[in-house]
């Protein structure tokens, strides 16, 4: 089947989707978006996690039909999704058209860390988004394959309470497992991202 | 495998009586698993998640009708006065992830006896909207559960909603895991006072081949509750019927030994469940909620 | 599937710039960037076009004979180009192993544990080959399952494998038995006359899952020269290579792998899996194919650590000095031996923990048996150990009438103390500081739950579920601490090789590092990058992905990398600075009399006098020129035990942790909830205060796991795995673990680079013995198995 969606801002079309597959099977063989990531695929570890429509969900459980004509973020387009509420909505949620990648893009999509030099001080290499920049600076990132659902998990925590308690940012983080970290950096991050936030309010 | 994506209630049952055996898929908890271990390969999926009216819910005089797509994190944030027993188990179903995309319906279609909205459900009283292109019908929750992962739906039928009855009391719930958090349930306890009938009625889960209540714990309870003039008085439960209640309530698992648990635990801690429960409601309708009531 | 791209995903060069970045610093993570983007390219993510996807097929059952294989369907299936059983294996060699060679490639005439791979698939979607792989048909004849010590040597016992001939079977008392290992100091027969108060008793430890994020997945490319490029995540390139080749039948130098993206391993990626599963299918049909576990697969696709029998006895004076320690420790080693033998060493020679007893009476052993195959895994026998001691100290104190912790001091070892192999500690052993550390912190609050509105459900055991306000939660304390061997032990050449260049690019001067590391998430290229930093005096530094072009580092494992390889990049660094001053007598020697004379540093890009006299620019000094060394490194060698006594010095390093656990337990339900987990860990020298704290809490939190709910369970009737998923095997969330707070030592070793000490496994020796000793502190039980489970703590 035919399966026509928005990732990160942009339309999509993805071809010959056998009916089984998941969204995170379209999303990583199929969109050259790999970053979601692929730990479980039974929604007990939330490293899948996108927001569809906004709602952080687990993309190994939702349908690959059952996104046809919706809105897909991925940890890829997390730091121009958060870019965008910034600039619309200053403390506020993204909008239904936020920025992106390109299909083009998305398909050349290499691992490119031989052109980026990264600033071993403050981890500073592209444009992060505030999460994503936490969690390099707090050390919230071992082997790094629970990352991407965090941090798609995370940013969304920030959006709707901007100062989380510990207990608000375990709760919110509970359905994403770490096998590396013990938490206590990942608890850092959120901390670091959300005090960083209310300096630049 | 073929993907039916109906685009209203009315195609969807069209397409469930033209494909009987098309399998239903809204949060894709159950069947996306399914799916991706290679344990089903349904020939048909039965997309419900263009159909608007089933994340719909309207608060009415009596009932609160549920859709059966409403999010559980909706029913955490927006019905929690009208819906408390269903609300506090919402917030232990799985993690923010699945509690964004999976409602009730996904729990009453796999009637699985580890689902964990089934005991606020028979607490609170319900009855589920099942239609089919030969027409609705309202089946109340205590006939619903046929069997293990078995429901009383005709081949045909999609559930539309479920028509829960308002809290005219406090209600509670209560499931043990081994984890603090995602977990599933090796047994859950739902309890809700009702005083405007002066009843009280409990659901248990993973403790029997389906959900079931404790109807000999509530019998028995309503019978002191009653005769003692409780409900009235507002009296302090004496410990002795809070410990009958407890037994009875334990007496009603009939649970077995898997890997999340043994049968004999299930039985211990369905009855500490039951009495904790009980305690916590019964302070609540006292008027002591505020010490008792859990928060999160 | 339409695709512009050829290979995706394959790994390339880290650079990381920084103007100080050294040793000692809390740099961050080179890949910290591509990690957090989404663009860091994990073994699962590799693509390539036109490739296939491979599946395996594997065994329903536990042990059986293989009467038939019928693959005829499967390979009639649309989109299926090749279905490979035994048979179809291309060389002589067709089994593998990391020690022993006793693991078939496809299983041959016969399954030995429940999910062996029996046949492979490929085909151009998942779908497809699970498909045909279902149609493949199988046919068992089902044998009596091997599942214990009393079942595996029993007069009519069953061979779990018949016809041994590796190097254990002359000293093994029975072909079911991998290896024993004996070790004999002392008479404790005749010490146990001095004992006041003897403890004996016999503890449990179950089998845990190493349970890595990243599922065992990889990319096999077949080569124009009848060789194969293979992209996979693995923790020991080398040793990969050396098992896949003559399985393959070609030489080395035709299977060419690289190290992708590492989802974890935590020892679960020590042993082959997926790895010669994928060249066999590129080789075989021409394409690329890859292959990706899901979590289910997962579960059969590595080997977990020992499940444990442990009896012990130990005897006290009545002013609480140990006497004698007598134990036998019973680990079961699954169908396949992986790492057995090693795994006793380590638990023979470290049973009796950081304590002085000079008469002891131990023996290890692994069984061969029908379970899952069990090997390296974080801690690596000496966890089971540790469980099992920390235990008895605390029953002989209480005996004794001492506070546990001042017994365990009063009995620590210290610099200078024997193993009971005979070997002394010949650096700094703080075990009794590290013990007083955790116990001087400050207790966390009581009863935290407690707000203004009522109980917060998120702070009592049970979380989220709602079990108890309050009701019948019972906080308790426990102590433990434990000592990890640190490196590759008993004789094993250990050792690393690093190749690094110096040159100048844009004007700059720059190092690169190359080693065969498999960088798990460690953050060994972090600690490369700081060294090179150190050593060079420069500030940008690139490391290249890890492959076979460049010697073996050893395996990311036993916390020797930094250690190890750490140490490897020091000394190919030092001998590229020698070649730098070399050059830079050569060029400027004349200008100034300090080059002949002075001792010379690298610092800040200049070559500079010890007094702080500057010399030369490196830009100039190096301009047009490219200083290389590939090199290798060693650690002190160590010797085998003596097989009847143990004796030997068979150990390099040692790491010692302890923890303070605080825990409340609903004492009705039998749940828990870990409130603190302090620690305390001496590491020599913390080349990365940032990951080194990260190691210990995470090796704490995998510790935690296997206290309260971490175990793989397996039928004991069928040998079957009943719990292979996340769903039923649980690890914790964030809710479920505490907070950590690390008290870090920095003692040097003097034998070890920059006085360091590995410290990735001892955190998760102490962390279970410590929970486990905080429930029995709050309920009373006696507790002796781990994990403990809700139905052990209501007598249900």
């Amino acid at each position: 089947m035919r399966v026509n969606f928005t990732v990160n801002g942009r339309q999509q079309e993805a071809d010959d989707v056998w009916e089984g597959e998941s969204l995170l099977y379209v999303l990583r063989e199929r969109m050259g978006l790999p970053g979601s990531k692929n730990a479980c695929e039974q929604g007990e570890c939330g490293s899948c996690t996108v927001r569809l429509d906004g709602v952080p969900v687990c993309s190994c459980l939702v349908a690959a039909g059952q996104v046809q004509d919706r809105e897909v973020v991925t940890v890829e387009g997390l730091a121009d999704y958060a870019k965008h509420r910034e600039d619309s909505h200053p403390g506020g949620a993204c909008g239904s058209v936020c920025g992106g990648t390109s299909l083009q893009e998305a398909r050349q999509w290499q691992a490119r860390p031989a052109d980026r030099v990264t600033d071993g001080q403050t981890g500073e290499g592209g444009e992060l988004s505030p999460i994503q920049q936490a969690f390099i600076d707090a050390g919230a990132v071992q082997c790094g394959f629970c990352t991407p659902g965090l941090l798609v998990a995370a940013d969304e925590l920030l959006e709707r309470n901007a100062s989380p308690s510990d207990a608000d940012i375990r709760e919110a983080l509970s359905g994403n497992l770490c096998r590396c970290t013990g938490y206590e950096k990942i608890l850092d991050a959120v901390r670091l991202a959300a005090a960083r936030q209310e300096e630049t309010v | 495998m073929d993907f039916l994506r109906p685009a209203s209630w009315e195609e969807a049952l069209a397409a469930k009586a033209e494909h009987p055996t098309a399998v239903p898929i809204a949060g894709g908890t159950d069947v996306m698993v399914e799916i991706n271990f290679d344990h089903r390969r349904p020939e048909y999926l039965l997309d419900l998640n263009r159909v608007a009216e089933l994340r719909e819910w309207a608060v009415g005089e009596e009932t609160v009708r549920l859709g059966a797509s409403v999010p559980y994190t909706t029913i955490m944030e927006e019905l929690r006065t009208e819906l408390p027993g269903l609300a506090l188990a919402s917030h232990t179903v799985a993690s923010p992830q699945i509690r964004n995309r999976g409602g009730v319906g996904g729990n009453l279609g796999t009637a699985s006896p580890a689902g964990d909205a089934h005991p606020a459900l028979l607490a609170a009283d319900c009855e589920v909207e099942v239609e089919s292109v030969r027409g609705s019908r309202l089946i109340p929750i205590d006939e619903f559960y046929t069997g293990v992962k078995r429901n009383a739906l005709a081949e045909d039928e999609l559930i539309k909603s479920v028509h829960i009855k308002k809290a005219a009391g406090p209600q509670q719930y209560s499931k043990v895991g081994t984890r603090n958090a995602m977990v599933i349930a090796v047994c859950a306890f739902g309890i809700a006072l009702h005083p405007d009938t002066r009843t009280v009625r409990t659901g248990i889960g993973s403790a029997a081949p389906t959900p079931i209540r404790a109807k000999a714990a509530e019998e028995f309870l309503n019978a002191a509750l009653e005769e003692g003039g409780f409900w009235d008085s507002k009296k302090i439960i004496t410990p002795s019927i809070a410990k009958q209640f407890a037994e009875l309530a334990s007496g009603a698992a009939n649970p077995i030994d898997d890997v999340r648990g043994t049968a004999n635990y299930r039985r211990h801690a369905v009855g500490i469940m039951a009495r904790r429960t009980l305690g916590w409601t019964w302070e609540s309708y006292r008027g002591n909620g505020r010490s008792t009531e859990g928060v999160a | 599937m339409a695709g512009t791209k050829t290979t995706t995903g394959a790994p390339t060069e880290v650079t990381q710039k920084h103007n100080k970045g050294g040793i000692g610093e809390s740099t961050l993570r080179p890949d910290g960037t591509l990690k957090v983007t989404g663009e860091f390219a994990y073994s699962s993510d590799m693509w390539h076009e036109d490739m296939l996807w491979g599946q395996t097929l594997r065994s329903t059952v536990a042990h059986a004979e293989i009467v038939s294989i019928d693959t005829v369907e499967a390979l009639k299936t649309p989109g299926v180009y090749a279905v490979l059983t035994y048979d179809d294996l291309p060389a002589e060699m067709k089994n593998y192993g990391l020690e022993i060679q006793d693991t078939p490639v496809l299983a041959h005439g016969k399954v030995r544990h429940h999910g062996e791979p029996v046949a492979l698939v490929a085909a151009d979607h998942p779908e497809t080959a699970r498909r045909a792989a279902a149609k493949i048909v199988v046919e068992y004849k089902e044998l009596p399952v091997i599942t214990d010590e009393a079942s595996a040597t029993a007069p009519d016992a069953v061979l779990v494998h018949e016809g041994r001939t590796d190097e254990y079977i002359e000293h093994v008392p029975h072909p079911n038995i991998v290896h024993n290992q004996p070790i004999i100091r002392g008479n404790a027969e005749e010490a146990a006359k001095k004992a006041d108060f003897i403890v004996k008793g016999e503890y449990t430890f179950g089998m845990q899952d190493q349970a890595f994020l990243g599922p065992e997945s990889g990319l096999a490319v077949p080569a124009e020269d009848g060789g194969v490029d293979l992209y996979v995540a693995t923790q020991w390139l080398h040793s990969d290579l050396g098992q896949i080749a003559p399985v393959l039948g070609l030489p080395e130098e035709k299977v060419r792998m690289t190290l992708s993206g590492v989802g974890g391993a935590f020892g679960g990626r020590e042993d082959i899996s997926m790895q010669i599963h994928a060249c066999l299918l590129a080789l075989r049909t021409g394409k690329p194919v890859k292959i990706v576990y899901n979590r289910f697969e997962s579960f059969f696709g590595h080997v977990h650590r020992h499940p444990a029998k442990l009896y012990y006895e130990h005897g006290a004076t009545k002013d609480g000095k140990l006497t004698h320690m007598k134990c036998r420790i019973v680990l079961d080693g699954g169908a396949y031996a992986s790492a057995s033998p090693a795994v006793v060493g380590n638990a023979s020679s470290l049973s009796v923990g950081p304590y002085v007893i000079d008469d002891v009476d131990i023996e290890a052993i692994a069984l061969y048996s029908n379970n899952p195959p069990c090997g390296a895994m974080r801690g690596f026998g000496a966890v089971q150990a540790c469980f099992a001691y920390e235990a008895q100290m605390d029953k002989l104190a209480d005996k004794v009438g001492m506070d546990r912790v001042e017994f365990r001091q009063l009995n620590a070892m210290s610099q200078g103390t024997l193993l009971p192999t005979g070997q002394p500690v010949d650096s700094p052993a703080p075990v009794a500081e590290i013990l007083r550390r955790v116990k001087a912190r400050p207790m966390p609050p009581e009863r935290q739950w407690e707000s203004s509105e009522g109980a917060d459900v998120r702070a009592l055991p049970g979380g989220l579920s709602n079990t108890t306000h309050g009701e019948g939660v019972v906080r308790g304390v426990g102590y433990a601490v434990g000592i990890k061997n640190v490196g590759f032990s008993e004789g094993f050449d250990d050792y690393s090789t690093a190749k690094v260049r110096m040159e100048v690019i844009n004007g700059e001067p720059v190092a690169t590092v190359h080693t065969a590391m498999a960088e798990v998430g460690q953050g060994g290229i972090t600690v490369h990058a700081q060294i090179a930093r150190t050593e060079l005096g420069v500030q940008q530094v690139t490391i290249n992905p890890a492959d076979t072009q460049v010697g073996s580092a050893g395996s990311t494992s036993a916390s020797r990398q930094t250690y190890v390889t750490g140490g490897a990049v020091k000394n190919s660094c030092e001998l590229v600075r020698e070649k730098v001053l070399e050059i830079g007598r050569r060029k400027f020697g004349s200008y100034h009399p300090a080059w002949a004379t002075a001792e010379l540093l690298l610092e800040g890009g200049k070559v500079v006098t010890d007094g702080g006299e500057t010399l030369a620019d490196l830009a100039e000094l190096l301009e047009g020129e490219t200083v290389e060394v590939e090199a290798e490194w060693r650690h002190r060698p160590t010797v085998a035990f003596d097989k009847k006594t143990g004796q030997g010095n068979g150990h390099v390093q040692y790491s010692f942790a302890a923890h303070r656990a605080v825990v409340e337990v609903d004492t009705e339900l039998g749940l828990v909830k870990v409130i603190e987990l302090a620690t305390a860990q001496d590491v020599g020298k913390a080349l990365n205060p940032l990951s080194v704290v990260g190691q210990i809490q995470g090796g704490t939190t995998q510790g935690l796991g296997v206290a309260v709910m971490e175990e793989i369970i397996v039928d004991p009737k069928t040998a079957k795995v009943r719990n292979p998923s996340f769903t039923d095997y649980l690890i914790p969330t964030i809710l479920d673990t505490p907070t950590i707070p690390v008290d870090v030592l920095e003692l040097a070793d003097p034998n070890a680079p920059y006085g360091l000490r590995g410290m990735g496994e001892a955190p998760t020796l102490s962390s279970t013995p410590a929970v486990l000793a905080a429930i029995r502190n709050a309920t009373g039980l006696e507790l002796n198995r781990t994990p403990v489970r809700p139905e052990h703590l209501t007598g249900t």
